[in-house]
């Protein structure tokens, strides 16, 4: 690892001014950014601990919502978001119990993981991304693998998810690394359902729509009968063809509804 | 009523104590005053030619000592190998000289081409960043038909080609084994790759070389299963160190499985760069070094042939094999596919006629060598899958086709058609046991049920029989080792009756210091708190072959037995002096000595401090003292065997594999220490669970490891695998050593890939499958039953 | 350089780091307490495990310094005040949960921090638990053994 300064501010506002450096870091848990640093691929000459902020810290319930704050760990929205049972079982089943103990959901989102869990939460619960100037809706802050709307030293101050009537999350792990091959959030509102699947695009998290219009229509798996995902843009490695992970995103979905 | 102590007896573990309070000192937890760290600049490209190497930036940065490149190393050795193979034609196998450091071209990722030595291992890995190394790069050759093809590019220039041997066992039997294939009534064909795969002890390996230039002394800390080893190829062959002058010391080692045994680059680089800087000088592999450093593992491409006759008693086995040998000849690479793999091609059957023909390939790759096993699960994999082809294509029922075909009892001891001559084993008695404790007439049942859930539920058997506690001298010899393969033990009595065991065997695991006391205890009728274990250091121990091949208790427990033979005739020597006895009178047991027919008696305490303060002692007849010495070099290999279980469901719609249960029973003669016994089982089982289910080592066609961190590289864990069920209540003991073992840290990673494979292909036998590749990954068996279908 | 304190075992500790300095590497070179072990880089195989603040982390993914006021638990400080074996630890040796040891601080660590959430975990829920430990020599058959064992003693 390059060396570099840390700094632990204890506001919002210390920490933005802290990140205006051109080659300062956010730190939230630090379970990616760490090991990407020890291989010397990131090389932030300051690193701000987001862990000493008060206010980013917690899950609160109400108005239909639940709010996670930006540095809350997996482990406590795992034990506090029981308003939302499947965003809570999602929250639990990330990496492994240490990395639950540290990880953030701020440190997720922002860092768009095409496998990771908490992508898919938002985009199927349709979430706001809250940060330090602006409220950015789920669908514009996803933008493709490792991309988010995020400006440079912008901060995910919390997350809140609107409460569905009926929600699953459906994870099929890579053998090795226990990130999702493809995850599937199936999550059910009066205006409609949203499906949001991680792990399986080339472009990240994404929405599928068809699957979406057919379980508006009729919440039942028969109404994904004759759906197909195409494997086009589907990531193919040595864990999976883009065929194979196709497949999974419509098997996970109908277990998804099977399971709501 | 198990006994409490003893041969047979389960103490706990001594050795915990110091591990579960974090006392344990292993290499990397070994700090000399005044240590500076070295970091090893690796090839990033699988092939090609260094044009140049500048390391003048790097050597004005802060901290650093010395940047070493192969210049530093004209007329040291390159690592040996230490088996030479004879092919088929009788001419020895191609050696490529295998240097400290890449002279001239590097051959795999991972290949050190430089090493920055500096007081900190940042600063190091600074200046490695800043070092210049400009290669042209060549084409990589990683498939292993592909590197047999004319024209393919070579890995090693000054060899004909990238053929290593192509080597036939047992050659005059060629054209029999393929007469009776061709008149078989029927034949049974399958083609397979046994995955590659990366140990992957838990431990990253460690060195740290230390030089005292008063006196000329080196000392390597290493990793290592087997220190003498490390320092007789690195003291002779690499750095020209006489053996008064090399300690080598292998602390608590954080597990082996192979990978460990091997003489690497980094111990000979860090030894002679300890004196070159006069500095002591530590290396800790990274896990991403370690998956392009230390010997990968298996890696064959296989074709068999069985050939039965129309009552399915089997007539000829043939088989051809690739087998990876990666860039360059690790230490006992050569060995793995003829003599650990060919020999064994006879498995538990009569099978009169047997042909192996290997061809081993150089391949822009880390070089391959034994991992547990090591040559034998490749050959138990094959012949067990495809005896189950063959019953499925004759409609017999797996256990009935196998035990038709079993030798049996009364058969030993029983010379197979590959040079083997099992001594003792009771293959239906195994078969027997498994179908009860398995439970095999309830599988359809359990099926049913599995069904109900939307699962597809299968169940595999198989067989193993493997050839350890390696093993006769002058044999080995003769197949090409370039060492002994005995074992020594000092038994060293002290004056107050407490004993040290100075054993040639290393333990990184196995818990030799709870089990060798176990035996020398009872031998003696002494409590066991009374024996300690001494190994892992040249300095303390006459010589030793370490441990591997499963042959601690069956070669470095006999030489402890023989040493402690030796005590006790002394010891009635003495004892026949005290009690004024003949010698012959003198009778030795729960540790008194008594005269037989009077009520003489001397305690075991009262003949040791007598050996020690000899003033009425037979100073004229015997040497004070009470220390002996044994080698122990085995009559014949051992011959450990058995029968394994496995079921599995299949996710039809995933293809997704859950192991339900997995049940080892073996043979393994005497037992010293059953708890023991069953971990090291349990531990077979998990890597042959992962190597059937889950491991794979992948190159791209570039040579650029795919699988090369715990993100790509599927390592077995707690929620892949069931609680097993495993049995060693069979015991045919072996007949040649002395304690009638035959090792059993090999056997469950033998064992059960085949009975998991065959479980997954009779789950979807009915979709068509007939066979799938390891790992049965979930996209693979997905794949192939869209194939079938 | 900055400095961090810290409580490691109920002792009060601090020292000059790096900001790079992992918590691994200022217990192990700094404290020489060496029972933490580094099995590899990529936060996954547990054998640095140890508990921050009362819940288990990988100190090798955790910078010293945002450990800077915290309590610290290694393998170290499990056993009993009179030196002898822990609950747990003594059942990982009455069951033979361990073989080369090195992973048996983290997997204890680890066992440690679920029998304090769950005082009768199901077999399941032990070997999900040990989802970021990775053994390879036990096969986790008597790790598991080990675990209910200390479970059903702890109550």
């Amino acid at each position: 690892m390059y060396d570099f300064e840390f700094v632990k501010p204890s506001t919002v506002a210390d920490a933005v001014a802290a990140l205006a450096d051109e080659d300062a870091m956010a730190l939230g848990g630090g379970q990616t950014l760490i090991p990407t640093m020890k291989q010397r691929l990131a090389s932030p000459s300051k690193l701000v601990s987001l862990a000493g902020i008060a206010d980013l810290q917690g899950v609160t319930t109400g108005g239909g919502s639940v709010s996670v704050g930006g540095a809350t760990t997996h482990a406590t929205v795992a034990a506090e978001a029981g308003a939302y049972p499947a965003l809570a079982a999602l929250a639990g089943d990330i990496g492994d119990p240490a990395v639950r103990n540290r990880g953030t959901i701020g440190g997720s989102v922002a860092n768009n993981d095409p496998s990771a869990d908490y992508p898919a939460a938002a985009l199927a619960s349709g979430a706001t991304i809250r940060t330090d100037r602006r409220e950015i809706a789920a669908d514009d802050f996803f933008q493709g693998m490792f991309e988010t709307a995020l400006e440079d030293g912008e901060i995910i101050t919390a997350v809140d998810f609107p409460i569905p009537e009926a929600a699953n999350y459906q994870k099929f792990k890579q053998p090795a690394s226990r990130f999702a091959l493809v995850g599937v959030m199936v999550a059910k509102y009066p205006d409609g359902v949203r499906v949001a699947v991680t792990g399986a695009s080339e472009n990240g998290v994404f929405r599928w729509k068809e699957a979406e219009t057919a379980l508006t229509k009729d919440f039942r798996t028969d109404a994904l009968m004759d759906l197909d995902i195409n494997p086009l843009n589907m990531i193919s490695d040595l864990h999976g063809t883009g065929e194979y992970r196709a497949h999974l995103v419509k098997v996970l979905t109908k277990r998804a509804v099977a399971t709501c | 009523m198990p006994k409490d102590h003893g041969i047979g007896a389960s103490p706990k573990r001594r050795e915990d104590v110091r591990f579960l309070t974090g006392n344990g000192q292993y290499t990397d937890d070994i700090n000399i005053h005044g240590q500076s760290h070295v970091h090893f600049l690796r090839s990033d490209v699988a092939h090609g030619t260094i044009r140049s190497i500048d390391t003048s930036a790097a050597e004005a940065m802060p901290g650093v000592i010395r940047i070493f490149t192969s210049a530093d190393f004209e007329g040291v050795g390159g690592v040996p190998c230490g088996w030479q193979v004879t092919d088929r034609f009788g001419e020895p196998m191609q050696e490529p000289k295998h240097p400290i450091l890449a002279e001239g071209k590097v051959r795999y990722v991972g290949e050190i081409i430089v090493a920055v030595v500096a007081e900190t291992l940042e600063q190091a890995r600074d200046a490695a960043e800043a070092v210049v190394v400009d290669i042209d790069e060549l084409p990589a050759v990683i498939d292993m038909k592909a590197a047999l093809e004319d024209g393919a590019t070579k890995v090693h220039d000054d060899l004909p080609g990238n053929l290593c041997f192509d080597w036939g066992f047992v050659e005059e039997n060629r054209d029999a084994v393929d007469a009776a294939i061709k008149g078989a009534a029927h034949v049974t064909t399958l083609e397979l790759r046994n995955n590659r795969l990366i140990a992957n002890p838990m431990e990253p390996r460690v060195a740290i070389g230390d030089y005292n230039a008063s006196n000329e002394e080196h000392t390597l800390y290493t990793t290592s299963q087997n220190p003498h080893v490390i320092r007789l190829l690195m003291g002779a062959f690499v750095l020209g160190i006489p053996e008064h002058k090399l300690r080598v010391v292998a602390p608590d080692v954080g597990g082996g499985f192979g990978t460990k045994i091997f003489h690497y680059a980094e111990e000979a680089f860090c030894t002679f760069a300890a004196k070159a800087v006069n500095r002591p000088v530590k290396w800790t592999s990274t896990r991403a070094e370690a998956f392009i450093s230390d010997a990968h593992g298996r890696d064959h491409v296989t074709r068999i042939e069985l050939a039965l006759d129309k009552d399915g008693k089997f007539l000829a086995v043939r088989t051809d094999t690739y087998a990876n040998m990666g860039a360059y000849l690790s230490t006992f690479a050569p060995s793995v596919p003829t003599w650990l793999h060919g020999t064994l091609m006879a498995g538990n059957y009569t099978t009169p006629l047997v042909y192996v023909n290997v061809k081993a390939v150089f391949t822009n790759t880390v070089p391959v060598d034994a991992y547990r096993g090591a040559g034998r699960p490749e050959a138990t994999f094959q012949l067990e899958r495809v005896i189950d082809k063959a019953a499925r294509e004759l409609g017999i029922d797996p256990i009935e086709l196998r035990r038709r075909n079993f030798i049996k009892p009364d058969q030993f001891p029983y010379a197979t058609p590959v040079a083997l001559e099992y001594d003792t084993g009771n293959y239906d008695a195994t078969m027997d046991k498994l179908v009860e404790i398995a439970d095999i007439r309830g599988f359809g049942k359990r099926k049913a049920e599995s069904a109900e859930r939307g699962k597809l539920r299968g169940l595999g058997i198989n067989c193993y029989i493997e050839a350890c506690g390696i093993a006769p001298s002058n044999l080995v010899g003769q197949l090409g080792a370039r060492a002994g393969l005995y074992e020594s033990a000092t038994v060293r009595v002290n004056a107050t009756g407490s004993i040290s065991v100075f054993t040639g065997s290393h333990s990184h695991g196995q818990g030799h210091e709870t089990t060798f006391p176990q035996v020398v205890a009872e031998m003696l009728g002494i409590d066991e708190s009374q024996v300690d274990i001494v190994h892992g250091d040249t300095s303390k121990i006459p010589m030793g072959m370490g441990t591997y091949g499963s042959r601690s208790i069956a070669v470095g427990g006999s030489a402890m037995v023989r040493a402690t033979e030796k005590i006790i005739a002394k010891a009635k020597k003495i004892a026949a002096h005290l009690m004024e006895a003949g010698e012959e009178d003198v009778e030795f047991a729960d540790g008194t000595f008594t005269v037989a027919g009077t009520d003489k008696s001397v305690a075991w305490g009262d003949v040791t401090l007598a050996a020690y303060v000899p003033h009425n002692y037979p100073l004229e007849d015997l040497e004070p003292g009470l220390e002996e010495t044994a080698f122990y070099d085995p009559a014949n290999f051992t011959y450990p065997a058995g029968a394994y279980a496995c079921e599995v469901e299949v996710d039809p719609e995933t293809g997704k594999v859950d192991v339900m249960s997995m049940t080892a029973v073996d043979d393994f003669g005497n037992v010293i220490n059953p708890m023991i016994v069953d971990g090291q089982v349990h531990g077979g089982l998990a890597q042959g669970i992962g190597q059937a289910l889950l491991e794979a080592c992948v190159y791209d066609d570039d040579g650029q490891l795919l699988s090369g961190s715990y993100m790509d590289y599927a390592m077995p864990r707690a929620d892949d695998l069931p609680s097993f069920t495993v049995d060693h209540s069979c015991q045919t003991p072996c007949t040649h050593n002395p304690l009638g073992v035959k090792g059993c840290g090999e056997a469950g990673a033998i064992g059960s890939p085949p009975s998991l494979v065959n479980a997954v292909v009779d789950a979807l036998s009915e979709a068509g499958v007939t066979h799938i590749d390891m790992p049965l990954s979930p996209s693979r068996v997905w794949s192939a039953i869209q194939a079938a279908r | 350089m900055p400095t961090v304190s810290m409580t490691v075992n109920g002792k009060t500790v601090s020292g000059e780091v790096e900001g790079r300095t992992l918590l691994s590497q200022f217990l192990r070179e700094g404290l020489s307490l060496t029972g933490t072990h580094i099995g590899c880089d990529t936060a996954q195989c547990g054998a640095c495990t140890v508990h921050v603040d009362g819940v288990a982390v990988k100190s090798c993914n955790m910078l010293a310094l945002e450990a800077d006021g915290a309590e610290v638990r290694t393998i170290e400080g499990m056993a009993n005040p009179d030196g002898s074996l822990g609950v747990i630890q003594a059942a990982f040796q009455e069951h033979h949960g361990l073989q080369c040891g090195f992973c048996t601080p983290g997997m204890v660590m680890a066992a440690a921090d679920l029998l304090a959430a769950n005082s009768a975990p199901s077999e399941a829920e032990i070997r999900a638990h040990l989802d970021g430990n990775i053994c390879r020599c036990t096969g986790y058959h008597n790790i598991v053994k080990s675990i209910q064992a200390a479970a059903a003693q702890l109550g």
